[in-house]
C-alpha cells in the first residue's frame, strides 16, 4: 500500500508546518473528504451546526441519503475510486433510527466493511463512522474537524491514482 | 443533452458574505447540461420563485437545481415553484450552501470552491432524477393523544369538538397532570382544580372521547393517517364496568401508611386507592408493592392474607386475577403530551450527567422541600388543608427561603436552560405564604427574575412590594441547627455573606422532561434532544409538528412550558389535526422502493431487511401458466423509503426512487469531475 506522493522529493530538511505531518506530506494539502449522512440526524445536525455559525473545516461534501441503511458500502469505495481522500459515514445514534433500525444494518455493514478496507488498499483511518444527532451540531463539527486532521496527517489517497488517470 | 437550470441565492448576506454567488452561478453555468445559469438576491421570494418558473418556460428546463438554504427550509417551496411552471416537482433539487457552507466557513475561496462542488453534484444527481407522482393514501379520522394532562386535555377537547374521535391514553390511574397538584395559579391566583376539574369532566363525559387511563402505548405501527396504536392498559384490579367509586374500599383498606403520590409524599393513602377526591375515572386501584394481598402472594403463600376489599365491594368490582389487556386502536394522528417532572435534588440522579444538591440537605433535613410539595401545603385539598405547615413538626414557618434556579441554568450540576415557570411560581409560593402567614417572612434568592408574558412583571414586582425580601446571589450550604435551617448565601448586591435562620426551604427545582421519554420517542420514531425533549419540526414555523408527519407535540415535553403556553400548543396541535383531517385522502412523496422484475431472483434478503414488512412475494409465470420464478414486490403503501433493501440486494434488482444508484454515483463522480 502506498500513499506516496509527488511531494516525496522535498528535501526533508525543510520544516513542516504540521509537526503531525508525515514526512513527503505536501504541505498545505486540502483533502476532499466526502460525508454520506441520513437526512434525519446528521443532516438536521449539521444544519443546526450552520444555524449556530459553528466554523469548521472546508473540506466535506455532504451527500444526504434517507438513512444509513440506504449507504452502499460501494459509494465508499466509489469516493476513493474516483479521488476522495476520505470518506465520512454518518447517521442516528442506535435506538434514534427514523426507520428504526436502518442504521443497526449500517452498523453491521460497515463493521464487516472496515475489515476490507485494508485489503482493499485504503488506510482504515481515512473512513469515519460516527453517530450524530439532530442536536449534535457541534459534535458534527468535531467529526468533520477530527476527520480532516486525520487525512491530511495520512496524505492524498493516490493508490488508486492509477485508475483514474487512464 | 440535459437541459438543467441552476438558480444561486444570496439569501441577502446570509450567503453572498462569504461565497461568491455569481462565481458560482458562473461556473455552474459552463458545465455541460446546464442550460440556464443565474443568481438572485432572495430566491424564495416571489420575484425569485417568478425567475425559476420564467426560466423553466423559456429556456424549456428538464430540471432545476435551487443553490440556497437547507432542503428541510425550503424544498416544499421551490418543488410547488416548478410544479407550478409545469415540471415535475421532483425533477427539481436544493443544493445546501448556506447551512452547510456560507455560515460554517469564513475563508471566501474555499467556501465557494465547496459550493461550487455542492452545487455540482446536485446536477449530476438531477441529471439522473425521475418525474414521479405523489402516492395517495386514505386518512382515518380519528387521533391518538398520549398524556392526560392540561396540554393532552385541551387537544383532545378541542379535537373532539371538532368532530373527530380521540383516544386518549394517560398513564397514571387519573388525568388531570401536574395541574391538578397546583394550589393556585399564576398570574391571577385562582384555583388550579376550579378550572381544571371541569375541562376532566368534560373529558370524561365527551361522547368522541374514549379515556384509557392507567394505560401506556406499547407499539406503534404505519404512517400518517394510517397509525395502528397498541395500548397496554394496566391491570387496575377492579373491574371499570362495575365500579361506581363510592369510596367504601379506600376506607376499609389496612394499609393506610402509604406516601401518597398525588400529596408529593407530604400525605398518604392506602394500597387501593383512587390520587385525589376529584379524580376522573373516580375507579380506585390496587398498588400491587404495597397491597397486604399481593405482598402475600409474591412471597409464595398459598392462602390470601387479606382480601378487604373485596369484601366490602357491594358490586363484586375488585377482581385480584385481573390482567393487563393490549387493546389495538387505528388513528390518523398522534399528539405527544407527556408534560414534565421535577429535577430530583439528592445526590441519587436518574441520568449519568446530572450531579444534584447534596449540599442542601433535601431528604435529609425533613423541612427543604421542592415546590411541588409546596403547592401542596398550600392547596385546600392537601395534606394540611391548605395551611403552611412544615412536615417536621407540624408548625407554623415564621421564616420560608425560597431557592430558585435549582438545577436550571447550572451547567455543573447537568442543565444548562432556564425552566422558565419557577421565577413565576416563587413569586406566587410567596404571596400564597404571606397571605395565609401574616407575620411570616419570605425571603427569595435568585439568580435574576426572568418574568417575560402578559401580567408576569407585574406579579413579580407584587410579591417583593407585599414584602417578599429578593436577595440575589446563590444558597452554598444549608445544615439543620435546633429547630432552624441555617442557610449559608452570598449577597452579590450587598456583597455580603448571610446566614439565615430558615423554618423551612423550598427549593425551585429545574423542570425535566418525564423518565422513559425516549423510549416512547423512539416507538413514535420522533427525535428528541440531549435532555429527552421532544424536537419540533421546526423552531419556528412548525412548533407542534415533529420530524415524523402525524405526530404532534403539545406541552412541557417539547421544552419547559407553563400552562397558558400548553394550552396554547395543544390548541394549535389539534388544529393541525383536525386540518389534515380535512383531506378526502392525503399524498405522501413518492420516495419508495421498486423491484426490478427482470433481474430480481427472489432470494428475499430485501424482505428479511425490512422493518416494515413492505416486501411481498409475487410469482411470475410464463403464458402458459408455468412458475417461473417467485420474485420481490413492494407495498407501496407500507414502504417508508429508507432504501436498507437496495443497499442489500445482492443483484441490485431494487430502487429507491428519488435516491438510486445512479444518482448517487452521479453526485460522487461531479466532486471529482
Amino acid at each position: 500500500m502506498s500513499t506516496a506522493t509527488t511531494a516525496q522529493q522535498k528535501p526533508q530538511a525543510e520544516p513542516l508546518a504540521d509537526p503531525g505531518l508525515k514526512p513527503g506530506v505536501a504541505e498545505g494539502f486540502e483533502p476532499k473528504i466526502i460525508a454520506f449522512v441520513c437526512n434525519w440526524c446528521t443532516y438536521t445536525g449539521a444544519d443546526l451546526a450552520g444555524t449556530s455559525r459553528i466554523q469548521m473545516a472546508p473540506n466535506v461534501r455532504m451527500i444526504r441519503l434517507p438513512c444509513t441503511g440506504r449507504i452502499d458500502p460501494l459509494f465508499v469505495i466509489k469516493a476513493f475510486e474516483r479521488g476522495a481522500d476520505g470518506v465520512i459515514v454518518s447517521g442516528c445514534h442506535p435506538a434514534d433510527c427514523h426507520y428504526a433500525v436502518g442504521n443497526y444494518h449500517a452498523r453491521r455493514r460497515f463493521a464487516i466493511f472496515r475489515d476490507l478496507l485494508e485489503f482493499l488498499g485504503i488506510e482504515p483511518d481515512r473512513l469515519t463512522f460516527s453517530w450524530v444527532s439532530a442536536s449534535e451540531g457541534k459534535k458534527w463539527s468535531e467529526v468533520v474537524n477530527d476527520a480532516t486532521q486525520r487525512v491530511k496527517k495520512l496524505g492524498p489517497f493516490a493508490a488508486y491514482q492509477s485508475l483514474v488517470d487512464k | 443533452m440535459a437541459r438543467i437550470g441552476v438558480f444561486v441565492c444570496h439569501c441577502g448576506e446570509n450567503i453572498s458574505r462569504t461565497v461568491d454567488t455569481a462565481a458560482v452561478a458562473q461556473a455552474l453555468g459552463e458545465m455541460p447540461g446546464v442550460a440556464h445559469s443565474t443568481d438572485y438576491k432572495y430566491m424564495c421570494s416571489d420575484p425569485g420563485q417568478s425567475l425559476i418558473q420564467a426560466a423553466i418556460a423559456e429556456q424549456k428546463l428538464d430540471g432545476v437545481v435551487v443553490a440556497a438554504c437547507s432542503p428541510h427550509m425550503h424544498e416544499k417551496t421551490f418543488r410547488r415553484a416548478a410544479a407550478n411552471a409545469g415540471l415535475n416537482p421532483f425533477l427539481c433539487e436544493m443544493a445546501n450552501i448556506r447551512e452547510q457552507c456560507s455560515w460554517i466557513h469564513d475563508d471566501r475561496e474555499a467556501a465557494t470552491a465547496k459550493a461550487i462542488d455542492l452545487v455540482r453534484m446536485i446536477v449530476e444527481k438531477v441529471k439522473h432524477n425521475q418525474p414521479l407522482q405523489p402516492i395517495h393514501i386514505p386518512v382515518t379520522r380519528r387521533a391518538l393523544v398520549i398524556g392526560g394532562g392540561i396540554a393532552g386535555i385541551q387537544a383532545a377537547l378541542d379535537i373532539a369538538d371538532g368532530g373527530c374521535e380521540v383516544v386518549l391514553v394517560e398513564k397514571e390511574p387519573s388525568i388531570g397532570g401536574h395541574m391538578s397538584q397546583l394550589s393556585e395559579t399564576f398570574p391571577t391566583l385562582d384555583c388550579s382544580q376550579c378550572i381544571l376539574t371541569p375541562r376532566m369532566v368534560e373529558v370524561y363525559q365527551h361522547p368522541r372521547i374514549k379515556l384509557l387511563s392507567y394505560s401506556e402505548v406499547e407499539s406503534l405501527e404505519g404512517f400518517i393517517g394510517n397509525f395502528k396504536v397498541t395500548i397496554r392498559q394496566k391491570a387496575r384490579f377492579v373491574d371499570e364496568s362495575k365500579c361506581n367509586g363510592c369510596g367504601d374500599c379506600t376506607k376499609k383498606c389496612p394499609q393506610k401508611k402509604i406516601p401518597s403520590e398525588f400529596d408529593a409524599g407530604l400525605g398518604t393513602r392506602t394500597a387501593i386507592f383512587v390520587p385525589f377526591p376529584q379524580a376522573v375515572p373516580n375507579i380506585p386501584v390496587i398498588d400491587r408493592a404495597n397491597c397486604l394481598l399481593f405482598k402475600g402472594r409474591a412471597k409464595g403463600k398459598k392462602k390470601d392474607v387479606c382480601g378487604i376489599c373485596a369484601r366490602t365491594c357491594t358490586r363484586g368490582a375488585i377482581d385480584y386475577d385481573q390482567e393487563d389487556r393490549l387493546v389495538t386502536e387505528e388513528v390518523g394522528a398522534i399528539v405527544v403530551a407527556t408534560g414534565y417532572q421535577l429535577y430530583t435534588i439528592g445526590k441519587i440522579q436518574p441520568k449519568e450527567y446530572l450531579r444534584g444538591y447534596g449540599e442542601y440537605g433535601y431528604g435529609e433535613i425533613p423541612d427543604v422541600i421542592d415546590g411541588l410539595q409546596f403547592e401542596r401545603l398550600a392547596s385546600a385539598s392537601g395534606p394540611t388543608a391548605g395551611e403552611i405547615r412544615r412536615p417536621s413538626d407540624g408548625k407554623v414557618p415564621k421564616t420560608v427561603v425560597f431557592l430558585q434556579c435549582i438545577g436550571s441554568r447550572d451547567p455543573a450540576k447537568g442543565i444548562e436552560y432556564c425552566s422558565k415557570i419557577c421565577c413565576m411560581y416563587v413569586a406566587k409560593h410567596t404571596m400564597l405564604y404571606q397571605h395565609k402567614v401574616h407575620d411570616g417572612q419570605a425571603v427569595v434568592f435568585f439568580m435574576d427574575v426572568r418574568a417575560g408574558g402578559k401580567g408576569y412583571d407585574e406579579f413579580t414586582r407584587r410579591a417583593m412590594n407585599e414584602g417578599a425580601l429578593y436577595l440575589r446571589g446563590r444558597v452554598s450550604k444549608m445544615y439543620r441547627d435546633g429547630e432552624v435551617i441555617k442557610v449559608v448565601g452570598y449577597d452579590t448586591l450587598s456583597g455580603e455573606q448571610i446566614v439565615l435562620d430558615a423554618d423551612m426551604v423550598v427549593l425551585a427545582t429545574a423542570m425535566m422532561p418525564q423518565l422513559g421519554i425516549e423510549s416512547l420517542a423512539q416507538t413514535l420514531s420522533v427525535s428528541y434532544d440531549q435532555y429527552g425533549f421532544i424536537n419540533e419540526a421546526h423552531p419556528k414555523l412548525r412548533p407542534v409538528e415533529t420530524n415524523t408527519a402525524g405526530v404532534f407535540v403539545a406541552g412541557a415535553c417539547q421544552a419547559p412550558r407553563d400552562i397558558p403556553d400548553s394550552v396554547a400548543m395543544a390548541s394549535a396541535a389539534a388544529s393541525k389535526i383536525l386540518s389534515l383531517f380535512s383531506n378526502a385522502e392525503l399524498s405522501r412523496e413518492p420516495m419508495v422502493a421498486h423491484v426490478n422484475p427482470a433481474t430480481c431472483t427472489g432470494c428475499f434478503h430485501c424482505e428479511r431487511v425490512c422493518h416494515f414488512g413492505a416486501i411481498q412475494r409475487k410469482e411470475v409465470r410464463d403464458r402458459q401458466g408455468n412458475l417461473i420464478k417467485v420474485i420481490a414486490e413492494v407495498n407501496e403503501g407500507v414502504c417508508q423509503g429508507c432504501g436498507t433493501c437496495q443497499a442489500t440486494c445482492p443483484s441490485k434488482s431494487i430502487e429507491l426512487a428519488g435516491f438510486t444508484d445512479a444518482q448517487v454515483f452521479s453526485a460522487i463522480n461531479a466532486i471529482f469531475a
